[in-house]
This record gives C-alpha cells, structure tokens and sequence, in this order.
C-alpha cells in the first residue's frame, strides 16, 4: 500500500505548516520589496517617458532608447555643477559630523568628568528640535555671520542637524566596547589619541556607517535649507535645482523624473556599499 | 631586576573604600598570587600596580622609584587581561608589534623578538591569523607573548585562566609555570582559585575586603593559616571549624562529647580547625570523641569523603578509605589527631599557638 493513500483529510497541511515560519516570512519580504521599490522604478520609467505618456499609461514600459529627457537635463540646467555642489555639501557635512560626532561621543561614553551626563543630555535634546522652526533666526544669524549664499551655511546647519543621532548611536555603541582593549593598549604605551586612531576607530567602522547612512540621505535630498540661503544658480544643490522643470503653469514631469533618477542614483550606490560594512562584525573576537 | 615595594596603599572609588592600606614587598623573579573571594580588592591592587588607576593614598615604589605617577607603559609592566583584550583587527603578528612599535624599537629588532616569542610559545603557525580564527587557549597564548614581546621587569596576570575549559586549564597553568622559569621574571598573578594558587605560587597574598590577611608561601598558609578566613580558604574540601569549650585537658562540644588533647592554648572557649585528612571515624558512639551522624558520602575514585553533622549542626568532611562504607544516618564518632588541629581565638579568629 502506498502512502499516499493512506493520506486523510486531518493530514492535509494548512498554509502556515505547508510553508512553514520561515516560508511565510520570504513571502512578506517579497511582497514589502515589491512596495518599497515600486515608485523607485516607476521613476526610473517615467525618467524615459514624455509628460504626455506618463499621464496616458503611468506604469507601462518605457522606450528605454528614448533619453531625450536626459539630453534636456544636461542641456537645459547645470547638472554636473549641482551635483558638484551636492557632493561637497553632503561630503563636508558627513565629515565633520562624523569626526566631531565620534569624538565627542568617545569622550562621553569613556571619560568620567562633570557634566558629562548633561552634555549628552544636551546633544539628545537635539533629536527633539525641529530646525525648520527656527529658519528665521537662522536666516538672521547667517546673514550677520556674512555666509549667506554661501555652501557653509548649508555645512553648519547640516552639521547641527546630524549631530545628536550621531553622538547618541556612538556614545551608545562605544559603551558596549570592551573597556580592558583600551586598558591593554596603555599598557602598550599608545597616547589617548593613539588609542582612539588606531583601536577605537577600526572598532566603531560599523556604528560609524549605520550614523553615517542615517544622516546622508536627508542631507542629499534636502531642500528646504538650499531653498532658503542660496540664491546664486552656481552654489545650487541637486534638489533645489532640479526645480527648473517645476514651472507655475506647467511641469515636464519627464525631465524631472529623469534629473531624480539621476541625483538618486549616487546615494543608491553609496547604500548598497555601505552596508556589507556595518553586517560585517568587527568586534568578533576581541574578548571571549 | 624587579623589586616592588607597596607601602599603605589605599584606594577607594568615590565614597567607596575598595582597598584599605596594603604592604607588601615582592623580590625579584618571585611568582606571587593574589587570591582572595570576588570583591577583595585584588584585581583593584593589580591596576594600581599597573597604573591603570591611581592609587588614592600611599606609595609603590619599583626598583627604588616612586612609581605612583609614572603612566603605565613607562613601568617596565606587561599584563595579560582576563578577557585577553586582542585587538580584534589585528592579526597576531601586529597584536603583538604594537607596542614594541611604540616602545620606539627598530624594525628588525621587532620582528626578532616577535620570532622568538612565537617560537616559544608555538604561535607561529597563527602569525596571520585574526584573534576571531583562533581557539581560546591560542588567544590565551598570543595575550602572554604580546606581553613578552615588550621584556618587561613585571608580568600582571588578571585570573588569566578563568576563560578556559577545565581541560586546558591545568595544561596553560603548567605553561605558565614553565614560562616563569624561562624568562625568570617577577610574576604578579590574580586568581580566585586556591588550586592555581596552590600550585604556581612562591608566594600567597590572601586578601580580603580589601585587606591582606596573609603573605606566606603555599605551605606556610596550608599548615599555619593566621586566621579562619585563611584556614577556610586554602584547602579542598574546606577545613571545619568547631566551636569549642575548653574543660581541663579535654575539649567538648555542648551535649556532643569531648575529645583529649594535650598542650592547649590558655583560654577557656577557643575555635578548632581541622581538615578532612586529620579526622578519623569511628563506627558507633564512643566515650572517647565528638558524637556525629553520617550525611553522606562523596566517592572521588582513589578516596572518599564522609560529611558527617556534630551535634552542634556543623557540617565535617572526613576523608576515609574507598573500602570503607559509612550508612546515612549512622551514628560515628569523630576522632582528630592533635598534630593536625589548628587552634583560633573565638573572638577574633586570630590563630593561638600553645
């Protein structure tokens, strides 16, 4: 007699035991990248789409060889300068916060003095404050600190804005860091600067990255800042930029889409190299 | 050459007094163990020494020169860290050049001495390896040769076996040991094991709440223990302390009989100590000896220990022959051979001597 036809109604598998805890967890992944690369792709169609098809047939296949859309965009508006300007802000911003953010987050999370407890506090307080309430008084004190329509404004304010993420997410994780590796390098005879150089900086790689993703996407696509302090058309960001083909009566959504797929597609890239860093575990090893 | 001398060493963390005037001198080419129960204060002295801390009031002075506001690396100290403290991204080879690097050694000087160190310590087949790929007693080796490398006057050592398996335990312990007599310098070693105690010191500092309660070489502290705290602590299982009333010649216990010995210390109620190898049993209530009844039996192969309860409801471990059977719950009679009963104060646990 076969198996199978000892097979009765009560043997028949549900869903949940036919794919099992883990089946149905793929099939939730699945659908939930479905969603969330959706209007990535649909950008990247309509960037090859005129205003018209777009409106006609939003999720059909473009003509891919059509890239008279990228030819306005290079043409019409001053791309490669935006994207200049883009890369120095967000790249001078990133730095500064990093190094700034590391470092006072080493000091906070190692060194005991007074006021510590407080300065954190001071730095978390941060993540409360919505910046875009205080633009007046920013325009202000730009203004009278003569960096109006000027690219450091826009470093500064950033610098502030990614701060106490930064300072919280490494404060946080140079804490879980074993205290006796800094320990066993003084004994080495490595100077405190040494020691946040060479032992402390290999080691927050991972929580560095994950501060470093958290900050750079707001600061690429931010608008609202740009919008405020610059006026010169040569110090424009890629957001403010792009704005040329948003006209008062009409918008060529084509050029428009196709300037986002363009000014995405660095910060896409960045993310998808950073993030094999921060899945590596460095810590792996240090102590048993 | 390396002589330490601690003199009234006091530390405490804010209010907190964690040590309360340490002295202790330590010779050249000594092995010294600190042992002691979890929070006496001998990781804490081995910072100081170190000067991973600063000592809060006192003097360590090392080969003549107050040492207690020269930075670490300037001490002519190594440690090895309980937990190892590798750095975990750097291979093997660079764990241990880092600081001979920063001692300000030349290249070919460094990679001579990291040679020899992975020689002796059989490291050289791991050289490229990350601390990750390694086992923990390899770990545990690269953590003493990243000390060697520096040829340093003092060897700390922070309960440096506490992270590995039984197994390994005793072979890395008789690796120690062997290194010491190998380079021959001052060993300063951390533990609260009395076994590694027992068998790699020179010399045992017993601390407790933050005090030294006595400096002596392993048999010093097993057969002439200053204290109970001693007595209790060194020796497996531990030695038993009976409260005693002195009556005459004889001591008893209340309602559990009472034992002759001769030449007593001259107080009327004292403490006895005595370990398991010094009780003898007998079956049966006898006049002559403490009353008991049997517990139970702890057979460990080539003996075995009998707990029996005295009438004062101590606990005693005897050891006995594996041939001889004692029934839980058997009446016995406790025994103890005068030569090897300890005799302390009841008051203060002080040891008396007749």
């Amino acid at each position: 007699m076969s198996l199978a036809a000892t097979t009765t109604y009560y043997d028949r598998k549900g869903l949940m035991a036919t794919l099992g805890r883990d089946g149905m967890l793929q099939v939730i992944l699945v659908a939930n990248s479905f969603i969330m690369l959706a209007p990535i792709i649909i950008m990247v169609f309509s960037a090859f789409k005129t205003n018209m098809e777009i409106f006609q047939s939003p999720f059909s296949l473009p003509d891919f060889s059509n890239v008279g859309n990228f030819v306005k965009i290079w043409t019409e508006t001053n791309f490669l300068r935006y994207l200049a300007n883009s890369f120095f802000v967000t790249g001078s911003s990133m730095v500064l916060i990093l190094t700034l953010g590391t470092m006072a987050a080493y000091a906070l999370a190692r060194y005991q003095f007074r006021g510590n407890g407080f300065i954190l506090m001071f730095f978390l307080a941060g993540l409360t404050l919505p910046l875009k309430l205080a633009i007046i008084p920013l325009f202000i004190l730009m203004r009278d600190l003569g960096i109006l329509n000027n690219q450091l404004s826009l470093i500064f304010v950033y610098t502030a804005t990614g701060l106490p993420t930064t300072v919280f997410i490494m404060t946080g994780f140079i804490r879980t860091l074993p205290n006796e590796l800094e320990d066993a390098a003084r004994m080495d005879g490595a100077s405190e600067a040494r020691i946040m150089w060479s032992i402390m900086l290999p080691l927050v790689r991972p929580a560095m990255v994950i501060a470093a993703i958290q900050n750079v996407v707001p600061i690429w696509n931010d608008f609202f800042f740009p919008l405020v302090f610059i006026q010169n058309d040569n110090l424009k960001t890629l957001p403010q930029g792009l704005t040329t083909f948003m006209g008062e009566y009409a918008t060529d959504y084509g050029a428009l889409f196709s300037g986002l797929t363009l000014s995405a597609a660095p910060i896409i890239l960045i993310y998808i190299l950073l993030s094999r860093q921060f899945i590596s575990g460095m810590t792996a090893g240090a102590v048993k | 050459m390396a002589q330490l001398s601690l003199r009234g060493i006091k530390k405490s963390f804010k209010t907190v007094d964690v040590l309360h005037g340490i002295d202790l001198e330590i010779g050249d080419r000594e092995f010294v163990v600190f042992v002691g129960p979890s929070g006496c204060g001998k990781s804490t002295l081995l910072r100081l020494i170190a000067g991973l801390d600063q000592i809060s009031e006192g003097e360590f002075v090392l080969n003549g020169q107050r040492m207690n506001q020269v930075p670490p690396s300037r001490r002519g100290i190594a440690m090895v860290f309980q937990s190892y403290a590798l750095y975990p991204h750097m291979d093997v080879y660079e764990n241990m050049a880092f600081g001979a690097r920063l001692m300000g050694l030349d290249k070919a000087e460094v990679e001579a001495r990291i040679a020899q160190t992975a020689r002796m310590l059989r490291l050289e087949p791991f050289l490229k390896r990350k601390p990750r790929e390694l086992s923990g007693g390899q770990r545990q080796r690269v953590a003493i040769g990243r000390a060697l490398v520096r040829k340093p006057d003092v060897f700390l050592l922070d309960e440096p076996l506490s992270n590995l398996d039984a197994a390994l335990r005793s072979d890395v312990r008789l690796e120690i040991a062997k290194l010491h007599r190998d380079i021959g310098g001052t060993m300063i070693y951390v533990t609260h094991d009395q076994v590694e105690a027992l068998t790699l010191a020179d010399k045992i500092v017993v601390m407790n709440l933050g005090r030294i309660e006595q400096v002596g070489s392993p048999r010093e502290l097993y057969e002439a223990p200053a204290n109970t705290f001693v007595a209790t602590f060194i020796g497996s299982p531990r030695m038993t302390l009976i409260d005693v009333a002195r009556q005459g010649d004889r001591l008893a216990i209340a309602g559990g009989g009472s034992v002759l010995v001769t030449a007593l210390p001259d107080v009327a109620r004292l403490r006895i100590g005595v370990r398991p190898d010094a009780v003898v049993l007998e079956h049966g209530h006898a006049e002559d000896g403490f009353t008991a009844s049997v517990v139970y039996t702890e057979y460990l192969g080539d003996n075995a220990f009998v707990y029996v309860r005295l009438a004062d409801n101590t606990l005693m471990p005897a050891r006995v022959g594996v041939n001889e059977r004692f029934a839980p719950d058997a009446p016995v009679t406790v025994k103890l051979e005068r030569a090897a009963m300890h005799f302390f104060s009841a008051e203060d646990g002080r040891r008396l001597d007749p």
